[in-house]
């Protein structure tokens, strides 16, 4: 079943063109990474597909609707879709428990009984049960990231969007992080992961798509990706990044 | 095993008491000096001898202070009511400016022609304009006691400050956090409820703290409408006895008051954010 569909997509801001003739299918329980060169427009990327910027041309089918449509309400889109930014953006002023329970209760209508009950068990999954009380600045980065990661998963989206969500952390604080999105990905979360960790998308991606310069230069499984790229400039990108 | 400090630590304490004692005593001593060369530079005027007993004769104190403290129940009573008015209009203005919707289209430019205008008219002129033009219109069911008016006068001249501060508030709040609010799927009233203006309020508390201590002494500004608060019942101690000192009285009423609300400020600002930094609910 195909859960989102992106089909010529193009974005500007101003005259800088920052996506071009972008074509993506996803479907349930696909975990599709996408790499590239910062700057290369995968976060516009994602935030395009989040309805939280307005495209200049193609289509965004997500569950069998086109949503760029733009009578299209962006809220009842975005009740499905869930999204963590790179800078875990957690409310400050609100305890982990209450940012996990706030759009449960107040956009789903979801009793703050049974909100609480479903976050605590997220956050005990994570690692976070002890945590829950406390306000997000008393938390590691790892845990902070963990705690935005339970936030969207809270209302149980049907499609998880995450940006990059490991590049603010120090490096020993990574795998916790990456850790829980496998597991996740095993459990069959479809999800969209903007990313820089390539040994992560080789081992969780179904599908890997290499982005430069706003175009989907070249998409497959892993293995072909990564042992056997096509375009020559796939290959520069892994020369760069890949050790050895 | 128990920690036992180091011999070379025990030293480093005893240096570090002594330190302390001298500043402590430095800044005593100086502190006492410079207060001591002014009082005694003033003291020791030409003048002074005439300067107290025109501005601080004890006997004109007391005989002024009961008629004082009555008036300044008035500018108590102004304050306290004017002060939740303020809040409430300020809130409400600042966010009619942050309205998106198309429906709301006229809030929002009423919202602003409010704040530009009574931000620009003295407060003074609004308190003779309304305290004695509207009662003067004869219209009737509105109210037309001289105290009502002025207190319109000064809710409506504060509240434009009031909306100003809220507003600079809530835009200094990130955009990041309004985009996650919007990615949870959060209606921007919503964002605006639970996310922005929780944080922008904890924000302004100095601002807003300093916009009320201004406005305690704009209180007195009603005694141009002839109603008798503190300062109009001094002025009437003065211009009687020929003697200021009631004008001193009524000052030091004023500095009474506004002290305490400056404390208040700092120890609210300083639980608020103990509380969000040790994790407490
Ligand atoms: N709000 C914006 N205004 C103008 N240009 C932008 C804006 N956001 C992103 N860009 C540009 O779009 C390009 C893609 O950015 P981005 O999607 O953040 O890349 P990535 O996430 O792959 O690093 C970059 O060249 C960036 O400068
Ligand atoms: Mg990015």
């Amino acid at each position: 079943m195909t859960v989102l569909e992106v089909t010529g997509l193009r974005k500007s801001y101003a005259d800088k063109v920052v996506l071009r003739d972008v074509d993506l299918a996803v479907d349930a329980h696909d975990v599709v990474c996408l790499i590239g060169a910062s700057g290369s427009g995968k976060s516009t990327l994602l935030r395009c597909l989040n309805l939280l910027e307005k495209i200049d041309d193609g289509v965004i089918a997500f569950e069998g609707e086109e949503v760029s449509d733009p009578r299209v309400d962006p809220r009842r889109v975005r009740q499905r879709m869930g999204m963590v930014f790179q800078a875990y953006n957690l409310f400050p002023h609100l305890s982990v428990l209450d940012n996990c329970t706030l759009a449960p209760r107040r956009v789903h209508g979801v009793p703050r009984q049974d909100a609480e009950q479903r976050a605590r068990e997220l956050l005990a999954r994570c690692g976070l049960a002890e945590k829950a009380e406390v306000h997000p600045d008393r938390l590691s980065g790892g845990q902070q990231q963990r705690a935005a990661l339970v936030r969207a998963l809270c209302t149980a989206p049907t499609l998880l969007l995450l940006d990059e969500i490991t590049a603010a952390l120090d490096p020993e604080l990574v795998g916790e992080v990456l850790q829980i999105v496998g597991e996740l990905a095993a459990d069959g979360t479809t999800m969209v992961v903007a990313t820089h960790e390539m040994a992560f998308a080789r081992e969780v991606a179904t599908r890997v798509c290499f982005l430069d310069e706003g175009r989907i230069v070249e998409q497959g499984t892993p293995e072909a990706i990564f042992t056997a790229p096509r375009e020559e400039r796939t290959r520069q990108f892994l020369r760069r990044v890949l050790p050895g | 095993m128990s920690y036992e400090p180091s011999v070379h630590e025990l030293n480093r304490r005893r240096l570090r008491r002594r330190l302390r004692w001298r500043s402590s005593l430095i800044a005593s001593l100086v502190t006492v000096s410079v207060f001591a060369v002014l009082v005694i530079g003033v003291v020791s005027s030409p003048g002074w001898p005439s300067v107290r007993e025109y501005f601080f004769s004890g006997f004109h104190a007391r005989e002024s202070f009961p008629e004082i403290a009555r008036g300044f129940l008035k500018n108590i009573a102004l304050f306290l009511m004017a002060e939740p008015l303020i809040l409430v209009l300020g809130l409400a203005v600042a966010l009619a400016r942050q309205a998106r919707s198309p429906w709301l289209t006229p809030v929002r430019v009423l919202a602003v022609i409010y704040t530009d205008l009574f931000r620009g008219i003295p407060t003074i002129l609004l308190v003779l304009l309304l305290g004695f033009g509207v009662p003067a219109l004869g219209l009737s069911g509105v109210p037309n006691s001289l105290f009502f008016w002025a207190l319109v006068a000064l809710v409506l001249s504060y509240g434009a400050y009031v909306a100003e501060v809220f507003r600079a508030g809530i835009e200094s709040i990130h955009p990041s956090q309004v985009a996650s609010a919007q990615a949870l799927g959060l209606t921007r009233g919503q964002t605006m409820r639970y996310v922005v203006v929780p944080q922008a309020v904890r924000r302004v508390v100095p601002p807003l703290l300093n916009d009320f201590v201004s406005l305690q002494k704009d209180t007195a500004l009603v005694l141009v409408v002839g109603i008798f608060d503190a300062v109009n019942a001094a002025q009437d101690y003065s211009n009687y006895n020929f003697n200021d000192t009631a004008i001193v009285v009524v000052a030091c009423f004023f500095i009474v008051l506004t002290i305490p609300l400056a404390r208040l400020t700092d120890w609210l600002q300083r639980r608020v954010a103990e509380r969000e930094r040790s994790g407490a609910r």
